[in-house]
């Protein structure tokens, strides 16, 4: 099995004032199609190793291989590169811009992959049918329900099929029923490794493998999924 | 790694206004303020272009126009000119056409004989010729000009400021000014002559009435001439021995023109005055700008983490806020752009100028509007770009 993703000793401080330090040595390797959940307690550094798994922060010891490619001495338009075509997110507040309709925001997510408007849409249309909401492309994400957001978010993240999906308490705004649909949905994602971060430990079951963090340090991890 | 981000041009377009479409009344307002100051600055420069036309047309029209008038001995009394000037004048080939006036002196013009004596108006009476309305290329604004019924009885005609002086603003068979103990029938009201402001005070009177009247003796104490344009210099050098071979040295020969060459000149000064004002305007108005697109960074730190997270690099999220400043500033020019062409267009009107807006003024107007966005979006635009990314998708 090919590693979507690599930690090696792994370590994040913040700089003063706060000076915190929110991961420590940590190793952990995805593989291609993993479903994987990070728990923890709040403050346990789980955002910060998602951050760091999208490039959004770079840790301040240790490797990060994305992909099978160290990312450690990447300038910031090659990690925007990496995030562009390996990388999608789901966020807790889903993140959509009100004045686009579904289907442009959901386009959105291939933009800066320099791809013709009229491609983009295309792609676009098709995540938002695997999502279920094919009916809902000229909608406004007012018009939509919390669930729908989130599986409009979704479509955005998978729309360019990355090798790796991160998703930040996606069910956290959510009820249950929907929090459900959503998990269901992002279990069956297909050649997409999953990384999620949660509360919830029914949706932490539901990932093929599970991780907890305890002040910024792997302190379970239920093993590779084989 | 080979793949790239990258953003397209028109969707580096697209994002750069999304802005500006999503809040419309802040844009509008922050709009506003470049297109006031864009505005200034094309209606000072419009105006000024039609100002200046009109006194160029002005120039071009009295450029030829030189006068000779009596000098002053050393105890400061007027010498008079001698009678023959004139008709001297007149000889000299390139001059097309001459009139003269002569001052009466101590002639007093009043509305009735109850006005007291000490309220002059600064109102001078003049013994004028025929010639001089097409000599001076004077339009009558009112009734008619001194005519041969003028030389036998007391008539007058007004210039234009000694006519509002006295409040006479339409005539009548009845309209009557008190000159010089003697009431005279007001039969006509000059425009402005802006050559010779001396007849816009003045009441104009006919040498035989002056002569009869006040023995005036036909002495000209002011000689107006055309001359052909080309050969005005050569003619003025000639003016004064012509006039007074004896003493030439007594008059003075003048160019009226020069005046109006000295008001282009103070219209210069002031354009750059309003000049600099409206540069104040404009930037205070990109300071608005500066202000409203800082403010604008930190309302849409989430848009700016999630474009982050979806692929864009630092450089695209300072182009999204440089081009929404800027075309929030080119937005804002162009309709200055408009507002001052329109109020130059009014402003002619009132004044009754040629309507002339130097090419450069509008063009010149969207460069400084779009220096100025680009300006004000700098900061701003360099802030959003440093935004970590994980700590602006915490921002909710």
């Amino acid at each position: 099995m090919t590693a979507a993703l690599e930690l090696h000793g792994v370590a994040k401080t913040y700089r003063p004032p706060t000076a915190v330090t929110a991961l420590s040595d940590v190793d952990l390797t995805v593989h291609r199609g993993e479903t994987v959940a990070i728990t923890g307690a709040s403050g346990a550094g789980k955002s910060t190793l998602l951050s760091i798994l999208g490039t959004l922060e770079r840790p301040t010891a240790g490797t990060v291989r994305i992909a099978g490619t160290d990312t450690s001495t990447m300038s910031d338009p090659q990690l925007s590169a990496v995030r562009a075509w390996h990388i999608g997110f789901v966020f807790q507040q889903f993140f959509l811009l009100d004045h686009l309709t579904v289907l442009d925001n959901v386009a959105t997510g291939l933009m800066y992959r320099g791809m013709p408007a009229a491609t983009r849409r295309e792609h676009a249309a098709r995540a938002l049918e695997r999502v279920g909401l094919a009916d809902r492309l000229r909608h406004r994400p007012a018009q939509l329900s919390g669930g729908e957001r989130q599986r409009a978010a979704i479509a955005r993240a998978v729309a360019g099929r990355p090798a790796v999906l991160l998703a930040d308490e996606p069910t956290g705004n959510l009820d249950t029923a929907n929090g459900h649909q959503i998990v269901r949905l992002l279990a069956t994602l297909e050649d997409t490794s999953l990384v999620l971060v949660t509360h919830n430990a029914e949706v932490a079951a539901a990932m093929q493998r599970q991780i907890q963090l305890r002040d910024g340090r792997i302190v379970h991890d239920s093993g590779a999924a084989t | 790694m080979t793949l790239r981000s990258r953003l397209r041009p028109a969707d580096a377009m697209s994002i750069g206004t999304v802005g500006l479409r999503a809040r419309r009344v802040r844009a509008t307002l922050s709009a506003l303020g470049i297109a006031i100051a864009i505005a200034a600055l094309v209606a000072v420069l419009g105006v000024a272009e039609s100002s200046k036309r009109q006194l160029l047309d002005e120039l071009g029209r009295q450029g030829n126009l030189l006068t000779v008038a009596t000098g002053q001995t050393f105890d400061g009394r007027p010498t008079p000119l001698p009678t023959t000037a004139q008709a001297m004048i007149a000889r000299i080939p390139p001059v097309l056409a001459t009139t003269a006036v002569g001052n009466v002196e101590d002639a007093t013009v009043r509305r009735t004989d109850r006005i007291p004596p000490q309220n002059t108006n600064g109102i001078n009476v003049l013994a004028a010729q025929p010639s001089l309305p097409a000599t001076l290329s004077a339009r009558v604004l009112r009734g008619s000009y001194l005519g041969p019924p003028a030389e036998q009885y007391p008539e007058t005609v007004l210039g234009y400021s000694a006519a509002q002086s006295l409040g006479i603003d339409r005539l009548d068979a009845q309209t009557q000014v008190f000159i010089a103990g003697r009431y005279f029938t007001v039969i006509g009201v000059l425009d402005r002559v802006s050559v010779a402001p001396e007849i816009d005070t003045a009441a104009l009177v006919s040498f035989g009435v002056a002569d009869r009247l006040f023995g005036l003796g036909g002495v000209p104490t002011r000689i107006y001439l055309r001359v052909d344009p080309d050969q005005v210099a050569a003619v003025a050098a000639v003016l004064g021995p012509t006039a007074s071979p004896g003493n030439p040295r007594d008059l003075m020969v003048q160019r009226p023109s020069d005046v109006i060459l000295a008001r282009l000149q103070a219209k210069g000064a002031f354009v750059g005055l309003f000049l600099g004002l409206g540069a104040i305007a404009l930037l205070v108005a990109g300071v608005g700008i500066a202000n409203i697109m800082v403010i604008s960074v930190l309302e849409r730190r989430a848009e700016i983490g999630l474009r982050r997270a979806l692929g864009a690099r630092r450089r695209d999220v300072a182009a999204q806020f440089l081009l929404e400043s800027a075309a929030l500033a080119v937005i804002g020019g162009a309709a200055g752009i408009g507002l001052g062409c329109l109020a130059t267009a009014v402003a002619a009107r009132l004044a009754g100028n040629p309507l002339a807006i130097p090419a450069e003024a509008p063009l010149a107007g969207l460069a400084a509007a779009l220096l100025v966005g680009a300006l004000a979006g700098l900061y701003p635009a360099t802030r959003a770009a440093r935004l970590p990314p994980a700590d602006a998708l915490r921002t909710l």
